[in-house]
């Protein structure tokens, strides 16, 4: 293991200077690498997720079901969903968008890449924390969604850590988003025009913005539930006049973009998946990038579909019964391109392709689902039952998972230098194709016979006995799936086929270098002269657009010397600071003492590296 | 602050400094948390089903005072970077001090606004309206307070020579002053939202 | 690598076809609102259901067959060449405008419809349902009845349902006579509803996560000729007839255990307002939010310790002997 060298300095301390090693990957500053510690993360809390779900169709395989009890059901079904959103799916899309953004515009790193580190430590730290619950006393338990005044009057004390779990990882997500904006925005190759940037680029920006203007919101909401809860604040409190709907308004205002998050970057996946395995160009190209923009904008617009049952009244709720239906237009814009993709194509049915026809084919399901909620009436009666259960496990799990998985096995070679299996990888998606399907399919069915959601237990005599059943042996299923990849992931790194820099014949730049790719990413920053420069590069194929493009101010690439960031110790120790400040609120809300003064060391080391941060420079010369 | 490889070196697709793009996108960012706070103070500040009504509590001429501070140091954060600009460490130093000096009167009034208001019967666990207002002006005041901290910061960099080639040191002057001006026009929107418009 | 695959998306379609279709058997679901609307809000909301399903449906063939056609047509084969297109300007927008006119059409009867439910119509029955954890309370302010987790309400009558709550936020549903609306404290929510025929049982249950026992918090509606309900109304109206015989045993640990502090029995002194009116508990046919059914040996289990049968009940556990349990239990069932 490389131990940390001396240097000459500028900084406080002397710089880190290890490259391998436990040490290497703790002051890494490399987005290769930090893409890996988030993909490994959220791959292990999808694991863990996974088990939380088990447990959680085990309960309810049988009516009266006897595995967990209401409180430990009610902690597992909030975890799951915390879990599955915040420290799955959110940081998955992340660790691609690390990896591959800089190597797909042309650039050698993100805009800042210690920011970059320190996004990954608190997310890692963030997810900790909110776990840490399960030992001290419980886990949240108010449900993902965390309603007012359920939530700030319950006495487990999960819900505290709820309000500050979230919040430090909302702090990971934002300085991400503004990591990836300015290097989208502002790093790419010359010639890289935005109308030539890969779709999985557009939709990683405009993922950033949401993320932007969504998490804040959530922010305050946070703090305002963790004011009442640890500080006896009036926010939510009924008898000073708080407003329960006001949490909701919060909530949703972030939660809608929310999913949106969640679900442009696979959809960006795909439609970079798609072309390589047609061997043939994106169709729509422009509609597609305007499509995800309008999804992103309008999406601001929706929230409150989320509160057709609250009670605002019949004009609020058919001006977002309008809206939401409206949002289904560029969603199926985008999905008629990626038909459009496929059709006259020769299409090889490699396990990337078949994630990613996983991800339209479920997509459309919970897309139509989706629309029948914003029928106003008719959602009266969906609502909270498992049909919506139904409808966002299709766009969530058969969407973005798909999609996500999409992308790891397309990038993998470029990742690790080899393939994973191309057998195991079919089987992989089969099983979890089935799986999905078995265990969310019947959903739609309960939830139109009438089981609601997020409860524990149902009696006999409601005739949900069989699907239930049939759900929990799906879920098995979606494990095996699961495992499936794990025996892939490790036979790839023991025996896996060498991948080469371009194993599938691929359109973008990142399949110009090798795989895995240097340091530096880039020998010469490229000179980009088209959309899908790399292929035309390859085949000299007749495009309108064919001209040498003019160098773009700016990006006039490297001067012969490449400098690359310096690792370092402050992001990960600014990180730590963070949750240490949390178990301090924590502290108060038990008054156990202690409280404040844990408060002040977790800011103080947090202020601190970020000082030594700030002086210290990007690249040690 | 220290990407300078990036920034300084590399030309960018915008001809925009990173880090100053990083900073409106934070500032963006900074809008949509504040216009949380101010709505959920615009839904409860007509709600006091205990304790005292804002009509009651505020002070606005003293108010009015400690928003004139602020407003004068965004002047003096002007010509803390004007100095840098044009090569003047001394000056920018006198600026910088200024500027926080004022920030800390603005910090020192509001704290003694709100023990004020504290020993009025106003707190934080007194009524909705009490809820809304600390958390509101408490988070502007903790924005104020990092301000403060980078502010005393550039001073120490400019000592030790790290703001040096002037146009370095100009970029992250002005980094910081659109921070503090950013803070300053929240607290604008603020006075005026929550101190000016009358309540019922 | 090649056919065995399509045989298996076929398989796999047919099997899901077949999952569906057979969803319509799947046995008597009591709770089921797809194919039981049994009154008329319950049937608007489920005939734009019906529209809007077969329109998803029928894009959904479309769509899903077209994406399965176009993996089958182009499949690699020897020989086959990618074309080389970019996109279709006017397909583009047309894909744009046809779904903005379906979703556009969708939409008039979506508001139309929304905005029926929500008129209070002339001569409705009037009910406030209070929600509390986790159990309702029923009053008709114009009758004077007072009673909990059983509604009661005449066939063909519109009743205009106000709904609120004590504590959290929960959500008022009957699925076969109406959609749901949430009862939120600090605010008053309305719903309609209406029943086709008399002498019918309902099951409802909350909707909205509230804590501990939500799964635990059920409702029942029984429907009545306008006779039976005015009838049902003036017993439930009535005080309590005073107890006798062994009865008026429990009467008196009823009075002196503390179950006064939050139930009320009019016609005795017990006038606490935070649990269940138990005036004529004897009545019902469930209690503890509709999840025990109204027998002596449920109702001893009940009183021996409540949040042990119910986790997170706000009834606490008494401590009461067994004999104070059995006259207890006579006593309840006696109020009729």
């Amino acid at each position: 293991m490389a131990m940390a060298g001396t240097v000459a300095r500028r900084g406080l301390f002397a710089r880190p200077t290890a490259k391998t090693g436990v040490w290497g990957w703790m002051t890494t500053v490399d987005h290769k690498k930090i893409g890996i510690l988030y993909g490994v993360t959220a791959f292990v809390f999808f694991l863990i997720g996974g088990l939380e779900a088990i447990f959680i169709r085990l309960q309810l395989a049988g009516p009266n079901g006897k595995i967990l009890d209401a409180e430990l059901y009610n902690q597992f079904f909030t975890m799951h969903g915390l879990t599955m959103i915040f420290l799955v799916v959110m940081p998955m899309g992340v660790a691609l968008m690390n990896f591959m953004i800089p190597l797909m515009i042309g650039a050698r790193d993100v805009a800042f890449p210690r920011l970059n580190a320190f996004s990954y430590w608190v997310f890692l730290l963030g997810g900790l924390f909110l776990y840490s619950s399960f030992f001290l006393g419980g886990a949240p338990d108010g449900g993902w969604f965390g309603y007012a005044p359920l939530s700030t009057t319950l006495e487990t004390q999960g819900m505290t850590f709820y309000s500050l779990g979230l919040q430090i990882l909302g702090i990971a997500s934002l300085a991400g988003a503004v990591n990836f904006i300015v290097t989208i925005v502002n790093m790419r190759a010359p010639g890289m025009t935005m109308m030539r940037l890969p779709v999985f680029i557009w939709m990683s920006l405009v993922t950033s913005f949401l993320l932007l203007f969504a998490m804040p919101v959530i922010a305050v909401a946070l703090f305002q539930l963790m004011f009442d809860r640890v500080f006896d604040a009036n926010f939510f409190r009924l008898s000073a006049g708080g407003d329960p709907i006001l949490w909701q308004h919060l909530f949703w205002l972030f939660g809608h973009p929310e999913v949106y998050i969640m679900i442009l970057p696979a959809m960006g996946i795909v439609s970079d998946v798609l072309p390589t395995f047609a061997r043939k160009p994106l169709f729509g190209y422009a509609a597609l990038v305007f499509a995800g923009i309008a999804i992103g904008v309008m999406g601001w617009g929706v929230w409150a579909h989320h509160m057709f049952a609250v009670g605002l009244g019949p004009v609020a709720n058919s001006a977002f019964a309008l809206s939401t239906m409206f949002i289904a237009v560029p969603t199926g814009v985008k999905i008629f391109n990626w038909l459009g993709t496929l059709w006259g194509g020769d299409i090889r049915f490699k396990p990337p392709l078949l994630f990613a026809l996983g991800f339209v084919s479920m997509f459309i399901i919970g897309g139509l689902s989706g629309v029948t909620h914003a029928i106003v009436p008719s959602d009266a009666q969906q609502t909270d039952t498992y049909y919506i259960v139904a409808h966002f496990h299709y766009v969530l799990f058969g969407g973005a998972i798909f999609g996500l998985f999409a992308g790891l096995y397309y990038w993998w070679p470029k990742f690790f230098g080899r393939m994973l299996g191309d057998g195991i990888g079919k089987l992989h998606f089969w099983l979890m194709f089935i799986g999905f399907n078995l265990t969310f399919g019947p959903m739609h069915i309960l939830g139109l016979q009438g089981q609601p959601r997020r409860t524990y237990t149902y009696p006999e005599g409601m005739g949900w006995d069989v699907w239930n059943f049939v759900e929990t042996i799906g879920a098995f299923v979606i494990g095996l799936s699961a495992l499936t990849f794990l025996v892939n992931v490790v036979a790839s790194r023991r025996r896996g086929q060498e991948a080469g820099a371009d194993p599938w014949d691929g359109r973008t730049l990142e399949w110009s270098i090798s795989s895995p790719p240097p340091e530096h990413n880039f020998d010469e920053i490229p000179v980009v002269r088209d959309r899908d420069d790399f292929w035309h590069r390859k085949y000299r194929e007749n495009v309108p657009a064919g001209e040498p493009a003019p160098v773009i101010a700016g990006g006039a690439g490297d001067h012969g010397h490449i400098h690359l960031p310096s690792p370092s110790y402050f992001p990960l120790l600014a990180a730590i600071g963070i949750p240490i400040a949390a178990y301090g609120v924590v502290l108060i809300g038990r008054e156990v003492g202690g409280g404040p003064i844990v408060i002040a060391a977790g800011l103080l080391l947090t202020l601190l590296s970020v000082f030594g941060w700030a002086i210290e420079p990007g690249t040690e010369e | 602050m220290g990407t300078h490889e990036v920034a300084a070196d590399h030309h960018t697709s915008t001809g925009l400094d990173n880090t100053k793009l990083a900073m409106w996108g934070f500032l963006g960012s900074e809008c949509l948390f504040f216009g949380s706070l101010i709505s959920t103070y615009l839904l409860y500040r007509n709600r006091v089903l205990s304790g005292p009504t804002p009509h009651e509590i505020y002070d606005i001429p003293y108010t009015s005072v400690s928003s004139f501070v602020l407003l004068m140091s965004s002047l003096t954060m002007v010509l803390a970077l004007a100095a840098i600009q044009r090569g003047d460490h001394r000056g920018l130093r006198v600026w910088l001090l200024a500027t926080a000096f004022l920030g800390m009167t603005f910090i020192g009034g509001q704290i003694y606004e709100f023990t004020t208001f504290v020993e009025e019967g106003l707190k934080l666990q007194t009524s909705t309206f009490g809820s809304s207002f600390f958390v509101l002006t408490g988070f502007h005041g903790a924005h104020v307070t990092v301000g403060i901290l980078m502010l005393l910061m550039l001073v120490g960099m400019s000592l030790a020579g790290r703001l040096d080639p002037v146009s370095e040191g100009s970029r992250k002057v002005e980094l910081i002053g659109l921070y503090w001006h950013f803070v300053d026009i929240v607290w604008i929107v603020i006075f005026m939202i929550v101190y000016l418009v009358p309540t019922n | 690598m090649g056919e065995p695959k399509f045989r298996r998306v076929w398989l796999g379609a047919a099997l899901a076809a077949l999952v569906f279709a057979l969803s319509g058997c799947a046995g008597d679901a009591p709770q089921d609102f797809l194919n039981h609307p049994e009154g008329p809000y319950a049937r608007e909301a489920d005939s734009i259901w019906d529209i809007t399903f077969f329109i998803a449906v029928a894009i959904f063939v479309l769509v899903e067959g077209l994406l399965v056609f176009t993996l089958v047509r182009f499949r690699h084969k020897p020989g086959r060449q990618a074309q080389d297109f970019h996109g279709n300007t006017r397909l583009e927008i047309a894909l744009t405008l046809v779904p903005t006119i379906i979703l556009a059409g969708l939409a008039v009867p979506t508001i139309q419809t929304l905005f029926d439910v929500s008129r209070e119509p002339e001569g409705a029955l009037q009910v406030t349902v209070t929600a509390k954890q986790f159990w309702w309370e029923y009053e008709y302010p114009d009758l004077g009845v007072i009673t909990a987790n059983e509604m009661h309400i005449p066939e063909d009558v519109p009743v205009f349902v106000r709904i609120e709550s004590d504590d959290v936020i929960h959500s008022f549903w009957v699925p076969r006579l109406a959609g749901t609306q949430d009862a939120v404290p600090g605010r008053t929510n309305t719903l309609l509803l209406q029943a086709d025929e008399p002498d019918q049982e309902y099951l409802g249950q909350c909707k909205e996560f509230c804590g501990l026992s939500h799964a635990n918090m059920r409702l029942k509606v029984f429907t009545h000729t306008q006779a039976d309900f005015e009838e049902w109304a003036a017993d439930q109206a009535a005080d309590a007839a005073p107890a006798t015989g062994a009865a008026a045993e429990g009467e008196q640990i009823f009075l002196e255990a503390g179950c006064v502090n939050c139930h009320a029995i009019r016609g005795t002194e017990a006038a606490g307002a935070t649990a269940p009116d138990l005036t004529h508990f004897g009545s019902r046919t469930t209690f503890a939010g509709a999840i025990f059914d109204n027998t002596e040996k449920d109702l001893a289990v009940w009183l021996r310790d409540p949040p042990a049968v119910k986790p997170g009940a706000l009834m606490p556990d008494y401590g009461l002997t067994e004999d104070q349990i059995q006259s207890l239990v006579t006593y309840l069932m006696s109020l009729e």
